[in-house]
């Protein structure tokens, strides 16, 4: 039986990390939500439907629909390798996947000015050929590229490395070739793992603000995603419409916080 | 399990497999694919990380010495990094103290609403930076819930340094949390019960018991928090003020130098940068090993 100061430690203690918690963290998420609809639901609905931020929208979800498969696709591929096989250097890689997650936003968009830039080491040949890198579309896609680059493979590698080979090896033994070992052994056994990552890389790509702040071009309609969107909105005082906005990544985000909470269930009972 | 696969496990106990099987005499890998994944993950990494970045050490490699020494060391770059390195550390100590009391209060006492708070942690890596920076802005504006009363009591958050504090915090929250939390689960209770029943009192039973036991996780988790804190951007220019030499942080100096079309100076500094976060990397990676290796002896 716990003393009874033991248990006025415990109230207080419960009491601050709830406080800093609420204070942090559901304050703020709540006042997304209600700085969106202080001036009624009928201006957050036009300020979604305009015509502006629903180009943001639709360059948000195009740079997360070619961001997330290609990183998919690379985190299978870099799992695959460092978890199933061993090889020198194996540990280096593993820390130069992670690279990306200790570069600064700001960072990523500006060492993608400096190769695909005027002053770059591609820019002369992109203007000679009419292509347009940076400060247009493809260079949201490629530094979003570059800002969700660890999140699958992170994910994958270690549930991959848990999970050994013997299953895998028994697969090919029996007589599967590779693709359909992957397809039908490895696949299912990290379906849930992937999801995860996934969903994570997804959660960034579409909320990347500094690396897309550096190599849009800032046109409106155009080379805006959703959180750029946002902020030019902020910065012409339309804070209700600027909310309005926010709060569709806010929903995005307690979707992922969701199914995150989810995942972790699922693949813990792996 | 199939017999070759069995054999193939006894001449290979520890699951040690090799490319090269004449080098080292170990049996050919079984599963295919090495060449083909391996090689899809160096050009990939290559393309979209290596070499991007390569080029701010190479534009950089192109200046003077002198001229790379003015670019990053001038008044107003070097009040940046007094404030982004600054404030980076307080918020990853107030993350440090509130993070331990959380990771703490969640692992260890059942409490209603116990799952919602903790999967509210990690809010802040979800919600998107911008969104945070507008939410934080508007709450610690003076005519904001939290901005009012603490203009009321004299002090101003928004549009001041306190207010990159605030959004640091916000940004870096989940990492001591997340670190400490997996550390504080495999604590068995029946350590701190043992001290207690030899005469600590909780206090001491915490100090000399779990506090050592966490220590690396909760290191790891603050330099976690400092190491994104200093790179940290949209969170931060909303509520900043963003007043050069005084809540002008570093990436923003970047930004700016880009927006003069000053690439060299911009790089300069991002070099800079880079190379303070490779080193927080490194060191990263270390307390993750000590983590380990602590929590290995443990079990």
């Amino acid at each position: 039986m716990a003393a009874p100061s033991s248990r006025w430690v415990r109230r207080g203690l419960i009491a601050t990390a709830l406080a800093f918690l609420g204070a942090f963290l559901f304050v703020p998420l709540a006042f997304v939500f209600v700085e969106a609809l202080r001036k009624g639901a009928d201006v957050a609905w036009r300020a979604i439907a305009d015509p502006d931020a629903l180009a943001a929208i639709r360059l948000t979800l195009l740079a997360a629909t070619i961001a997330v498969p290609l990183n998919l696709a690379f985190g299978v591929a870099a799992a695959w390798a460092i978890a199933k096989f061993r090889f020198p250097g194996r540990s280096v890689l593993t820390t130069l996947i992670d690279l990306p997650f200790s570069v600064s936003p700001v960072i990523a968009g500006l060492v993608f000015v400096l190769v695909f830039g005027m002053q770059g080491w591609l820019g002369p040949w992109l203007r000679d050929h009419d292509l347009k890198v940076v400060f247009a579309v493809p260079g949201i896609v490629l530094v979003t590229t570059f800002v969700t680059f660890p999140f699958v493979a992170r994910e994958l590698i270690p549930l991959m490395q848990a999970q050994g080979v013997e299953q895998e090896e028994a697969a090919a033994v029996l007589g599967a070739g590779g693709w359909q070992t992957f397809w039908r052994v490895t696949l299912p056994n990290v379906r849930w793992g992937l999801l995860y990552g996934v969903i994570l890389c997804n959660a960034r790509a579409m909320g990347e603000f500094g690396a897309v702040a550096v190599v849009s071009g800032h046109v409106r309609g155009e080379t805006t995603t959703m959180p750029l969107h946002i902020e030019i909105l902020y910065d012409e005082y339309q804070f209700a419409a600027a909310f309005a906005v926010a709060s569709l990544l806010a929903l995005l985000a307690l979707v992922t916080l969701v199914l995150k909470y989810a995942l972790e269930r699922k693949v813990h009972e792996h | 399990m199939s017999s070759s696969a069995l054999i193939a496990r006894a001449l290979d106990p520890d699951g040690a497999r090799w490319l090269a099987p004449a080098a080292s005499r170990r049996p050919r890998p079984v599963l295919p694919g090495f060449g083909l994944s391996l090689g899809v993950t160096l050009v990939y990494l290559s393309l979209i990380v290596l070499v991007p970045l390569s080029a701010a050490f190479l534009k950089t490699a192109q200046m003077s010495w002198p001229a790379f020494v003015d670019a990053v060391t001038a008044p107003r770059v070097v009040a940046s990094y007094r404030l982004t390195f600054g404030m980076s550390l307080a918020a990853a100590l107030v993350n440090a103290v509130f993070g331990l009391i959380v990771a703490w209060v969640l692992v260890r006492y059942p409490f209603p609403g116990r799952r919602i708070a903790d999967a509210l942690v990690d809010l802040p890596f979800a919600l998107p930076t911008a969104v945070a920076g507008i939410a934080l802005t508007g709450l610690f504006a003076p005519n904001g819930w939290f901005g009012a009363p603490l203009a009321q009591a004299g002090i101003k958050v928004a549009f001041t340094p306190l207010g990159v504090f605030v959004a640091l915090t916000f940004i870096g929250l989940p990492f001591v949390v997340r670190t400490v939390q997996p550390v504080l689960a495999t604590l068995p209770r029946e350590l701190e019960e043992a001290a207690t029943t030899l005469g600590a009192t909780g206090a001491q039973a915490f100090a000399r018991v779990v506090f050592p036991v966490v220590l690396p996780a909760l290191l790891t988790g603050f330099a976690l928090a400092f190491a994104r804190a200093i790179g940290e951007y949209g969170s931060v220019i909303f509520i900043a003020g963003n007043l050069p030499m005084i809540s002008e942080i570093t990436p923003l100096v970047i930004i700016t130098k880009l927006e003069q079309y000053d690439y060299a100076g911009a790089t300069a500094v991002a070099v800079v940068m880079l190379v303070v976060s490779f080193a927080l990397l490194l060191a990263i990676n270390l307390l993750q090993a000590w983590t380990r290796r602590r929590l290995g002896a443990q079990v």
